[in-house]
């Protein structure tokens, strides 16, 4: 750019790449992903296999429900840290009623799961936006205490397979046109969140809230409730993936999901979710889920030691948010000064 | 819309700077969580105790002291539990293949300062969000102590280190020398925040770094250096663990950056930078150690413990907004007074 | 031609109306009526309750007492949206918009169109977009983030806003402060055509000859309290200055004295920023006032900006006293006894937060450190020499800075740089935003400094403050130096030519 730029013509000339720019960055995990399978099948074609397949969408589903409903709390300029204790306690939750109630229908059990992660979600939503705690700090120490809730619980106790009722157990096996019953769930969850997000008055409003608040209050958003709302869903999806986890590996206990917010955020980071708030979609993040489990799964057939997983993990996000960082200051530098003038 | 009074005199109430409202609660906490377990715990105050609770809160404290910093100038540091990890991985490496333990600690302090400067480069340069990056390099430096040490462990230390890593100061028991260092430490920290210019920039970084900037404030330099010395803090509380407990794992000290943040905004910090006091966060260091060590000798499990440092940290931020809540409703009704009182 | 004047019935108004906040009495019994197809303009000093006049207006505020009314019949507005459904807008000064989303969807949040199945209507919000900017005559990308947006467009943008909402009550709150002459000439256009089509408009500015272009009506307020209001035909620039302050005001430039011009103090060399400013040299003297006048984004606060080493620059030379200054370090042209007082006071000059004292010494904490010990009495006492020296209304030195008002406010930006005892001192917009009787106090005092010797640059976006005050007049284009001007060679006509280049004549009406 130089300062005769200003002379041009001014006018919308050069807006319309800008405009596209996210959906780019959500193509980008997706190519990434991609070429990540491509070049690992290539490799070991085992590796896409029907089985390889199966256990790539299992391991993807967990973490996709939990990055959506991060997703829908980082748009908002909020984050929840305690997701990994909610889910840890609604599985064990899960497991425990079958202990206690042997012939309790499955989708009793599900709902039950689902409402333990709502309530505990409401309970950050509550401290965040009644008691206004910053987010960082309620869902920090909300991570203690729900992980505390569900040790003292547990007891150091465990639910096992054989306590299960088989009907649940198969949940994490069966399959709808070929996908398995878990990452159909996932699927579903995804597209659901991500049409509200797009296509509804209180969707939009999430990006308002995150992208300003003072400007939402201002536009008569009700932004408590807002927030509120997304605490209870990132709870509830919370729920989700600890019932889904119940069902597909049929041994929980106290510790389920111990470390696992900071594997949801990093997913959401990587699928093009700002912590900054007001920009990301829900299928970038479920893409950053997928990439950082497609990667875990390649690198026994690359060869390479399992114990590079995390650090690869943390260089993918270091690179994720440094991209996002280049990609929008050139997207400043093409508007800056756009239109203006006579 | 100030009152119209020209310049009175220059007296501001020192004693109410001295403790401001925001770390009061907490040094009181301690002080009553001191009296409690001295008087209903047996052991509690005995020199065995005393050792152990100072040596259990002795990594915490060192990390928290760059932290409140960080946090001040409304930053954060997610990385510092993974930057002790690999820097007692790499002891563990060095000292293994060989290396003297003294050149060993050397490098492994280097090598936290560069891994602190990393942090700060991708801040100040790449002008990344910190909680973003410590997020990812958190993730990274405890993947690379992995790659080091895989599941093993080290735990070959030469023994008068270990012992003198917890050994007291000489001729008081109960007393590591380790805490002393700490507390002489902090006292250098806090005259540096509080009593510098240098310190006393951090808060208007913390609340304005734009109008920081035009004062003169070299805003990224000051930021990347905190960072390097987080650094260099945590990899020196890393060679003080690895020595204290005689071992070198991967998954040491996992989840520990969580505690160091707890105690640092339990001590009055705000998250939002440009509020925060020394003397608070070593209270709040000392009061979630206090309260674990009485909990524990009382016989309490370890899971209520979880539950209340998350309680507590949630209510140490809730008290002072409930206070400033309270203070503006009992303005409230005044403010709505004068208009019409005043009228003649 | 729309009715002028007070002859339909008003559409809001305000009744009597007190508000208090704390002990500080922001509006005592003030009434204002806005008339259908009427340019009504709000004039009073900072700190008359303007502001608090429009958040009541808009909803923010709940009056103590007194009524609001709409269509005269009374209302309670309990939050702006109330405002906002009974058809009032405003426009504020720096509009908040959300970055993130398109200029579209900030038009409609919260209100988008819906379709049967209450998805948005996303086609339809695009075209209402499209007619709203087609109506108001501007092209704004609908469908950019407003991320970027200048400051005008924003403005544009709310307006956008406002006419998709059918509202009937439009209130700008000192739109042109951050304009530039073409833009504020466009921003009026759009005004006019709104009051043909019978909105209200609340026109809040300083700028005089504004207001008497504009308005139909005058309401001057001071101290809270309703003052005046009569056609502006019928009044003067001094008749509404005199009500404004309440007494008759000294001459608003102070005398100008033949200057005692000394050395070259600041040499700049072929400064260029890429895409901002290029190949800009001038040099200053000692005791000599410099303005830099032109339109706002011509570039003169970033050159500033650049040459005291906030910014960086890519090329060219900075030298002080004939020594070359480092680039990119405001610390070196602290050394170099350089001090800049800048345009955006809240954001750029003072931590909000912190305390009076703190930040008038925020400057020199160094130098009031004894072995390297920084006290809170050492900075009390030089924030109070400081606030004496300049005339400073505050309750208590540990308040913080917010309590204050803005030219306060202004004041302990000064006493925070000239007690550095700069040799060379940058103003950017110095008077912007403050008042009548405060703007002469400024001007007296950077008179008072040229004449102790230092070499004085002003960045200026008001005519008469840069004709007032300068002996020399450089004049940026975009980006470039277009003209220096003697005292005796600027006038208006001269300075404006510059400013805008040979093209401007068609942007003005």
């Amino acid at each position: 750019m130089t300062v005769t730029d200003t002379e041009a013509p001014v006018g919308s000339s050069t807006t319309g790449r800008v405009r596209r720019t996210p959906r780019v960055r959500e193509l980008g995990v997706l190519l990434a992903v991609v070429l990540l399978i491509a070049a690992t099948w290539l490799n070991n074609p085992g590796f896409l296999s029907g089985q390889g397949v199966r256990d790539l969408f299992l391991g993807a589903t967990v973490l996709s429900v939990l990055a959506v409903g991060q997703a829908l709390v980082l748009i908002t300029k909020n984050v929840d840290l305690s997701v990994g204790s909610v889910m840890g306690l609604s599985a064990f939750g899960t497991g425990t009623l079958f202990v206690a109630f042997p012939g309790l229908p499955v989708p009793v059990v599900l709902l039950a799961g689902v409402a333990v992660g709502a309530l505990c979600g409401a309970v950050n939503g509550f401290l965040v936006t009644f008691a206004q705690v910053p987010a960082l700090v309620v869902t920090l120490g909300t991570l203690y205490a729900f992980r505390g809730l569900g040790h003292w619980w547990a007891d150091g106790g465990q639910v096992n397979a054989h306590d299960m009722p088989s009907a649940f157990l198969d949940l994490g096996r069966s399959s709808v046109l070929g996908v398995p019953l878990p990452a159909a769930v996932a699927i579903v969850v995804v597209v659901g969140v991500g049409l509200f997000l797009s296509h509804y008055r209180s969707g939009r409003e999430l990006y308002a809230i995150g992208s300003n608040v003072e400007a939402a209050r201002l536009a008569g958003i009700p932004v408590g409730r807002r927030v509120l709302a997304v605490f209870v869903a990132n709870g509830a999806l919370a729920g989700l993936a600890g019932v889904l986890f119940a069902a597909r590996y049929g041994t929980v206990d106290s510790t389920v999901g111990f470390g696992m917010e900071l594997q949801v955020v990093a997913a959401a980071v990587v699928g093009g979710v700002a912590i900054a708030g007001g920009v990301g979609t829900v299928y970038g993040a479920a893409l950053g889920a997928i990439l950082l489990t497609t990667i875990t799964a390649a690198l026994p057939i690359w060869r390479i030691d399992q114990f590079w997983h995390q650090a690869v993990v943390g260089a993918l996000i270091l690179a994720a948010i440094g991209l996002d960082r280049l990609l929008a200051l050139r997207s400043a530098r093409r508007l800056r000064g756009g239109p203006r003038g006579s | 819309m100030a009152p119209d009074t020209v310049a009175p005199s220059p007296t501001p109430g020192r004693f109410r700077t001295l403790l401001s409202a925001r770390e009061a609660p907490v040094v009181g906490a301690l002080v009553v969580a001191l009296l409690c377990a001295s008087m209903f715990v047996d052991v509690f105050a005995t020199g065995r105790n005393t050792s152990f609770l100072l040596l259990s809160v002795a990594a915490i404290a060192l990390m928290a002291l760059p932290m409140t910093l960080i946090v001040i100038t409304g930053e954060i540091d997610l990385s510092v539990a993974s930057t002790l990890a690999l820097t007692s991985a790499t002891l563990g490496v060095l000292w293994e293949s060989g290396v003297p333990i003294e050149t060993a600690l050397v490098i492994c302090l280097v090598i936290g300062a560069l891994l602190g400067a990393l942090n700060g480069v991708l801040v100040t340069v790449m002008g990344l969000p910190s909680l973003a990056v410590t997020i990812g390099t958190m993730a990274l430096y405890r993947g690379l102590a992995y790659v080091l040490l895989g599941d093993r462990a080290v735990a070959s230390y030469p023994q008068n280190w270990v012992s003198g890593a917890r050994a007291p100061l000489p001729g008081v028991e109960g007393l590591p020398w380790v805490a002393v260092a700490i507390l002489v430490l902090a006292l250098l920290f806090a005259v540096f925040l509080h009593a510098t210019g240098a310190g006393r920039s951090l808060f208007d970084i913390g609340n304005n770094d734009e109008a920081a900037r035009f004062s003169g404030v070299s805003v990224k330099w000051t930021k990347f250096w905190l960072f390097t010395l987080s650094g260099v803090v945590a990899s020196s509380a890393g060679l003080f663990w690895t020595l204290q407990y005689g071992t070198s794992r991967a998954d040491t000290a996992f989840g520990l950056e969580l505690q160091v943040v707890a105690a640092v905004l339990l001590g009055g910090v705000s998250i939002f930078g440009g509020v925060g006091s020394i003397l608070g966060v070593m209270s709040g260091v000392l009061l979630l150690g206090v309260l674990r060590n009485a909990l524990q000798l009382f016989g309490v499990s370890s899971d209520v413990l979880l539950i209340v440092t998350g309680a507590i940290l949630i209510a140490s931020v809730i008290t002072p907004n409930l206070v400033a809540r309270v203070r503006s409703r009992r303005a409230r009704p005044l403010a709505s007074r004068t208009p019409e009182g005043d009228t003649p | 031609m729309a009715v002028r004047g007070p002859t339909g019935p008003p559409v809001l108004s305000l009744a009597d109306v007190s508000k208090a906040f704390g002990n500080v009495r922001a509006l005592r019994g003030m009434s204002l009526e806005l008339h259908p197809g009427e340019i009504h303009a709000l004039v009073g000093e900072n700190g008359a309750g303007k502001s608090t006049l429009v958040k009541t207006l808009a909803g923010v505020h709940r009056p103590d007492h007194g009524r609001v009314l709409v269509d005269g019949a009374h209302v309670e507005f309990t939050a702006p949206v109330d405002a906002q459904r009974a058809g009032v807008a405003v426009i504020y000064q720096e509009p908040t918009l959300f970055p993130d989303l398109s200029v579209t969807e900030n038009i409609f949040v919260g209100r988008q169109p819906r379709t049967r199945w209450g998805t948005i209507d996303k086609a339809r919000m695009r075209r209402l977009t499209r007619e709203a900017f087609t109506s108001l005559g501007v092209e704004v990308d609908p469908e950019r983030p407003a991320r970027g947006l200048s400051i005008a467009d924003q403005q544009l943008v709310e307006i956008a806003k406002a006419i998709t909402r059918d509202a009937r009550v439009l209130i700008m709150d000192e739109p042109t402060a951050a304009l530039s002459g073409v833009e504020a000439e466009r921003l009026f256009r759009v005004a006019r055509s709104l009051r043909e089509a019978g909105a209200a408009l609340l026109f809040i500015s300083h700028r005089f000859d504004e207001v008497f272009a504009l308005s139909d009506r005058v309401t001057v307020v001071r101290d809270g309290s309703f003052v005046s209001c009569d056609p502006t035909g019928d009044l003067e620039v001094d008749t509404v200055v005199r009500r404004m302050v309440g007494r008759d005001v000294d001459d608003l430039y102070p005398e100008q004295q033949e200057a005692v011009i000394g050395e070259t103090v600041l040499e700049v060399e072929g400064l260029t920023r890429q895409g901002v400013f290029a190949d800009v040299s001038f040099t200053v003297r000692a005791g000599e006032i410099v303005a830099l006048a032109g339109l706002v984004g011509a570039g003169r606060s970033e050159v500033v900006r650049a040459v005291f080493g906030v910014d960086r620059y890519d090329l060219g030379a900075v030298r002080v006293y004939g020594r070359p200054l480092p680039a990119g370090r405001p610390k070196a042209a602290m050394a170099a006894h350089m001090a800049l007082v800048p345009e955006d006071r809240r954001q750029q000059g003072l931590v909000m937060e912190s305390s009076i004292a703190r930040n008038a010494t925020a400057t020199r904490r160094r130098t009031l450190s004894r072995a390297g010990l920084l006290t809170s009495r050492a900075e009390n006492e030089a924030a109070h020499h400081w606030g004496e020296r300049l005339r400073l209304k505050f309750g208590d030195l540990t308040d913080t800075v917010s309590t204050l008002s803005g030219g306060n406010q202004q004041k302990v930006v000064l006493a925070k740089w000239l007690s550095t005892e700069p040799r060379i001192l940058f103003v950017d917009e110095p008077t912007r935003g403050i008042d009548v009787g405060t703007k002469a106090e400024v001007h007296r005092l950077l008179t008072t400094l040229a004449g102790e010797g230092v070499a004085v640059v002003m960045v200026s976006s008001e005519l008469p403050e840069v004709l007032g005050m300068a002996d020399r007049v450089l004049v940026m284009h975009e980006g470039r130096l277009t003209a220096e001007l003697d005292r005796s060679e600027a006038t208006e006509e001269s300075v404006m030519y510059a400013a805008t280049g040979t093209t401007a004549g068609k942007g003005a009406t």
